[in-house]
């Protein structure tokens, strides 16, 4: 397709330079040619699943779509039902702004704190710690045994702890109540979320060049936290940056652990989040226009709240 | 080490400490009692007060789940092949997908490579769900609802590997591959037998990061039929059935979790090298 393309301009253009212009770069193109062969197979596959879906949800989110007829062209109207006649998204996006200022930066710091303090121990040792931290965000789907922990009979740990130490009286429900729906969720999705960004600051704290640290000390830098943010924190900026966005991802996703704890649909929507509502509408209501609207919605979100975050990274320690 | 340990007042180093073995009990004491629940004999269950430790462990709930599941028209094996086959399969052809397209991102330049590149650092900002719906349309398009293609396929280009792989491939020295290519090796040659056993930490971070996913994997909405479901399928039928279940659940949840944690104790040390490489780079 290329080729013929590009076949054709030379063809058409009249302009001797032009006709260069295009021959030159088909050159450079056959000349690499075993690099396209290379890529081609995952560049296929890449685009059929995640670069023409994302094109076309969001060509989807103005038509009206319900999978039997052909989809018929709306415009906007499925985004202004989204934001002015939607209660439930409105809840959904509040729940998921919350899951994701608290989950995103939380496990983001943690993930760095726990780093540097594993960082200092003996190699044993830190691969140990390093492994009691990462498991939980590979171990699928084990987080069902927070069901048992959080269970609201008496039987549940939690609640016979509490008992036990006459904290309460009675077992509370906590995956009913929607008083703490929110923060239950929160603690299990906190507990999973020590995932690829953990490793690459563990990485990045292990690679970081000595002489740095010592040429500081030189410096005059005093203490730990002075190292810290003067010299630790520019020089894994890169690593930074990266776990970033592994954790503002996660965080404004969060579904898997709502449905399994809370259930779907939750009591009073309490753990409802975009995800869960795009589920609602795309798999059970089978409104594929309205849906699409929601994961277009989800995707700006996304992809601007990692934008701005790494303009704001790449200022840290001046 | 010789370096002279610059000062943190020994409070905050132990305070610092203690916070790590608190959360390091938060996250490890979840993991701790599904192990011991899954060896629970029916009457430590049933047990009030609930006991956190297993106190005669027995084997009852993974004979139960045998019998349970022998009981079944889809025998269990069936559940465990098909969660075998789904994450082999779609791991290896992700760490072969992703380390060919690598390989000419990393070393090379030529048109289109950083546009492409590009591309894929913006595909790691959002995530899967966003693209749910046309996907599954093209599922159906191209056939593949209820076949496990449509778990497998889409795995061999999970952009992060692609991304991990690019990263660390950059620090070969092209000396190396220069060198081959004077020897008349082909660009192809190259890639299979320089750069590939270069980067083996890299295909046990894919590895680690894939093959979980697809092994915890319950078949989403493109598998119906049952004698193609997976293991966490299982399991969540498992756990439907209450708390009279919740000893096998536990058993099928071992299961679950024994495999990725014991793959990542072995390759830790290479995870990790690959990872110090895995920066955005300004």
């Amino acid at each position: 397709m290329q080729t013929k393309r590009i076949e054709n301009r030379t063809a058409l253009s009249p302009l001797n330079e032009r006709v260069f212009k295009w021959t030159s770069l088909w050159n450079e193109i056959n000349r690499n040619k075993h690099y396209y062969i290379l890529m081609a197979p995952f560049m296929l596959v890449f685009f059929l699943f995640t670069v023409i879906p994302v094109a076309a949800s969001m060509g989807i989110s103005f038509t009206y779509f319900n999978v039997l007829e052909p989809p018929r062209f709306i415009g906007w109207q499925n985004y202004s039902r989204l934001f002015l006649n939607d209660d439930i998204f409105m809840i959904a996006l509040r729940n998921t702004f919350l899951f994701a200022i608290i989950t995103g930066p939380v496990s983001y710091i943690a993930c760095f704190m726990f780093a540097w303090i594993i960082n200092e121990l003996p190699p044993k040792i830190r691969a140990f710690m390093t492994l009691v931290f990462y498991a939980p965000s590979i171990s699928g789907n084990v987080f069902f045994i927070w069901q048992v922990i959080f269970s609201g009979d008496r039987y549940g740990l939690l609640n016979s702890l509490l008992i036990r130490l006459r904290i309460i009286l009675e077992p509370i429900q906590w995956l009913k109540d929607e008083q703490y729906i929110l923060a239950v969720i929160i603690i299990v999705q906190l507990w999973m979320s020590l995932g690829t960004s953990f490793l690459a600051f563990i990485a990045g704290l292990q690679t970081l060049d000595r002489s740095l640290i010592e040429a500081g000390a030189v410096d005059g830098i005093k203490n730990r936290w002075q190292e810290l943010w003067y010299i630790v924190l520019p020089s894994m900026r890169p690593q930074l940056l990266f776990g970033a966005v592994m954790q503002i991802t996660a965080s404004l996703a969060v579904a898997d652990v709502s449905i399994a704890l809370a259930g779907f649909p939750s009591v009073n929507y309490a753990g409802h989040t975009i995800v869960t509502h795009l589920m609602d509408f795309g798999t059970i209501r089978f409104e594929m226009g309205y849906a699409s609207a929601i994961a277009t919605v989800l995707f700006a979100i996304m992809m601007g709240t990692n934008l701005v975050t790494q303009k704001l990274l790449r200022k840290i320690g001046g | 080490m010789t370096e002279k340990k610059l000062n943190r007042s020994f409070a905050v180093t132990f305070l610092l400490f203690i916070l790590l073995g608190l959360f390091g009990a938060f996250m490890a004491l979840p993991l701790i009692y599904t192990i011991n629940h899954a060896f629970k004999p029916l009457d430590e269950i049933f047990l009030f007060p609930p006991r956190f430790f297993v106190r005669n462990p027995t084997m009852n709930n993974f004979y139960d789940l045998v019998n349970l599941m022998a009981n079944s028209w889809v025998p269990f094996s069936r559940y465990i092949s098909n969660t075998v086959i789904i994450a082999v399969i779609g791991t290896v052809g992700h760490v072969l997908f992703a380390s060919a397209a690598a390989y000419p991102l990393a070393k090379y330049k030529f048109p289109g490579s950083k546009a492409i590149f590009n591309i894929v650092v913006l595909s790691l900002m959002f995530s899967p769900h966003v693209t749910a719906i046309p996907n599954y349309m093209i599922m159906s398009r191209v056939g593949w609802i209820d076949n496990h293609a449509s778990l497998i396929i889409p795995s061999w280009a999970y952009p992060l590997g692609l991304f991990l792989m690019k990263q660390f491939m950059e620090q070969i020295p092209s000396a190396l591959l220069e060198a081959a290519k004077i020897d008349g090796a082909s660009e192809y040659r190259i890639y299979w037998q320089i750069v590939m056993p270069n980067v083996k930490p890299a295909w046990l971070t894919l590895i680690i990061l894939r093959f979980p996913a697809l092994w915890g994997s319950d078949g989403g909405s493109f598998i119906y039929s049952e004698n193609l479901k997976t293991l966490n399928y299982a399991l969540g039928q498992i756990i439907q059935g209450g708390i009279a279940r919740a000893g096998v659940g536990a058993a099928v949840g071992l299961i679950l979790m024994i495999v990725p944690i014991t793959l990542f104790v072995i390759s830790q040390s290479s995870v990790i090298q690959t990872m110090a490489t895995s920066g955005i780079k300004d």
